[in-house]
């Protein structure tokens, strides 16, 4: 409605644009820097190609040895793990977050601040926490045995690291397809129902492309985190499933600033492609706004 | 005439409030039927109710005689065009007005077909791939419209459709409402709190206050038969007085005695007199059957607006004389220009014009809705 000339907006933004240049744009450069050249800061692309064709032996599950492009089966990894993540998350996060905002305000807000209480604490005491509870002889062992039931084997396996992803990054799924349900105007599900939908078809019709931006967000902001994520999987994969995320971590230790910074450069590119990718696809559909 | 739709003894409380109360009845079908009354009156919540959006604490609803009080919105024959258009934003004016085709699985072409056959009817016909964010008020409330009558809804329900639009546009879409009306035969049950447009659009008009029906009828009759002091004040503009009947075509008030053309009061029954404001004949003060003092003139254009302080009570007349400030002046009144009402709770609440200000109305009126 109305324009603000580009000029005017500058100055106050000044401050903020210098905090976004120093801590954001002045980084990324240095990781694009680093990721181009070698200990001696020559320009090269062995890096870059390194990701691509390093290999390594491993055991198939028929128990021969095969040769695999190391980095591409790591980065594999962390892209299903993340999907499956992403997509768990949706699948109960979209529900709640209907119901959340059909609630009372006042059940709206303690469920809120429900959903933001476990990210008060820290992330790594939170990892750490799962790990007593999935363990062997952890606490949901435990309960199992109380009432004679088999113990069961979670710790150390793809299913407790995916546990560990969807609770970690749960909140970041719910939150912003609920703010987006919580504002959508109830005049447009009543005139739904008026103009023929039962309770399925408004959802269907009208609840859900007009929630689509949120659910985007959501996604985006479960995936990308869950991709790059390192500690999860050492501590409740025991180290067994070695993700993108740790091996930046590892290669960072081990003092391969330019090959960690490769990494890190190729992850970005990939998600940046992504995220484009469906930012044309969404406003396309929503070419009004 | 068929009723449609019958509304028996409803009434209903939000939070232990009452927002109707004990609210009998019908509606005509073909008929263009408004409900009018002030913010709050209860008007809205009796609109939703027909749509099925509110459900009565107490009372039942008919539709063509059969009761449709637990019946979902999306299986009434009616439709509703709300307040603020509700219009999909993710939809285009096209698929807007095919949302109701689509739910029915109606074949392709034949939404196709209806759908430009409507957009034409509303003027909209070169609009159908625009996005509906970009329309002005006026396309929208066309889009909305079209979208409630495609599906050929028995009823069409109006939550103040011309609320948000400017003076010109809804002199423009009051005709064109009326005329949609007439061509579809849907019976209309109109919102609104502006007297104007319920005098100028319908065949039947209701008037609310506080949840209860005040009047129920043809426009002519409400305006010029107000049953009490609150039909006659919100109703255009009116001198209440104390009056005493003295017997049949005899009134008397302000210490002199009318003839009037009511009957069928107790004798020396005290009433309320309404005296429209264009009613009133100005005279020489000598001639007049009343005189008073001229406190206030306006000049509205087509007449002058003036307030006559007479025995202390203050009229407000429109004449097309010219009168100055201070003039003493005498009035006269026709027969046909008194109307006599029975004393209600309103009595005494409105048609004094002591504290009248243009400004004061105009703020009132435009601070009424939501």
């Amino acid at each position: 409605m109305n324009k603000h000339k580009k000029g005017g907006a500058f100055l106050p933004l000044a401050p903020y644009s210098l905090w976004s240049v120093l801590f954001i744009v002045v980084p990324l450069i240095f990781v694009a820097y680093y990721a181009f050249t070698d200990e001696a800061f020559r320009f090269t692309t062995e890096n870059i190609t390194r990701f691509f064709t390093a290999t390594s032996n491993i055991q198939a599950e028929d128990g021969t040895m095969q040769e695999v492009r190391t980095y591409l089966v790591i980065f594999g990894r962390s892209l299903k793990l993340a999907v499956i993540s992403t997509f768990i998350c949706l699948l109960m996060g979209y529900p709640m977050a209907y119901i959340m905002a059909r609630a009372k305000e006042r059940t709206q807000k303690i469920l809120v601040t429900l959903i933001m209480i476990p990210m008060w604490m820290n992330f790594l005491i939170r990892t750490y926490a799962w790990m007593t509870i999935l363990q062997d002889t952890g606490i949901i062992n435990n309960i199992l045995g109380f009432f004679g039931i088999q113990p069961i084997h979670i710790i150390g396996t793809e299913t407790a690291v995916i546990i560990g992803m969807v609770y970690d990054y749960f909140p970041y799924m719910i939150l912003p397809i609920y703010s987006i349900m919580a504002k959508m105007d109830t005049k447009l599900l009543e005139a739904a129902r008026d103009l023929g939908c039962n309770s399925f078809g408004v959802l269907r019709r009208v609840i859900f492309p007009l929630s689509l931006p949120g659910v985007i967000s959501g996604i985006t902001m479960v995936l990308i985190p869950s991709i790059s994520t390192f500690y999860i999987s050492q501590k409740l994969g025991n180290g067994k499933f070695f993700l993108i995320g740790d091996a930046i971590e590892g290669q960072y230790i081990a003092n391969n600033l330019h090959f960690a910074a490769a990494i890190a450069f190729i992850l970005m590119v990939i998600l940046l492609v992504c995220m484009g990718v469906v930012k044309y696809f969404t406003s396309k559909t929503y070419g009004g706004e | 005439m068929k009723k449609i739709i019958e509304l028996k003894n409803i009434s209903k409380a939000f939070d232990g409030e009452g927002v109707l109360n004990d609210i009998s009845l019908y509606i005509n079908d073909n008929e263009f039927i408004t409900l009018l009354g002030p913010s709050g009156c209860g008007k809205t919540t009796l609109l939703r109710m027909i749509g099925g959006f509110e459900h009565p604490d107490k009372g039942d609803i008919l539709f063509l005689g059969e009761r449709i009080n637990d019946v979902p919105p999306h299986k009434r024959h009616v439709n509703t065009v709300f307040q603020k258009y509700a219009l999909f934003p993710h939809l285009n004016v096209f698929e807007n007005v095919a949302f109701p085709l689509r739910e029915c699985k109606v074949p392709k072409d034949e939404i196709n077909k209806k759908v430009n056959e409507i957009l034409g009817l509303v003027m909209l016909g070169n609009f159908a791939g625009r996005s509906v964010t970009s329309l002005s008020g006026g396309q929208q409330q066309r889009v909305a419209i079209a979208r409630a009558l495609i599906s050929h809804p028995r009823v069409l329900l109006l939550d103040e459709p011309l609320g948000a639009l400017d003076l010109k546009l809804r002199k423009d879409m009051q005709q064109e409402l009326k005329k949609i009306q007439q061509s579809t035969g849907i019976t209309f049950v109109f919102v609104t709190h502006d007297q104007e447009e319920a005098l100028s659009m319908s065949d039947t008009i209701v008037v609310l206050n506080e949840g209860k029906i005040q009047q129920i009828g043809t426009p002519a009759d409400i305006y010029n038969e107000p049953d009490n002091a609150f039909v006659a004040d919100f109703i255009g503009e009116s001198n209440i007085i104390d009056g005493v009947m003295l017997e049949n075509y005899k009134v008397s008030f302000s210490g002199h005695t009318f003839e009037c053309l009511d009957k069928g009061f107790a004798a020396n029954e005290p009433v309320d007199v309404v005296v429209r404001p264009e009613d009133v004949d100005i005279v020489a003060p000598e001639k007049g059957m009343l005189s008073g003092t001229v406190t206030q003139v306006t000049f509205m254009g087509v007449h002058n607006e003036i307030i006559v302080d007479i025995g202390g009570f203050k009229w407000m007349i429109q004449t097309t004389d010219s009168v100055n400030v201070d003039e003493h002046i005498g009035i006269s009144l026709d027969p046909d220009a008194i109307h006599i009402m029975k004393k209600s709770k309103y009595s005494g609440m409105f048609g004094d014009y002591s504290s009248y200000s243009n400004e004061l109305d105009e703020l009132a009126d435009a601070g009424g809705e939501e």
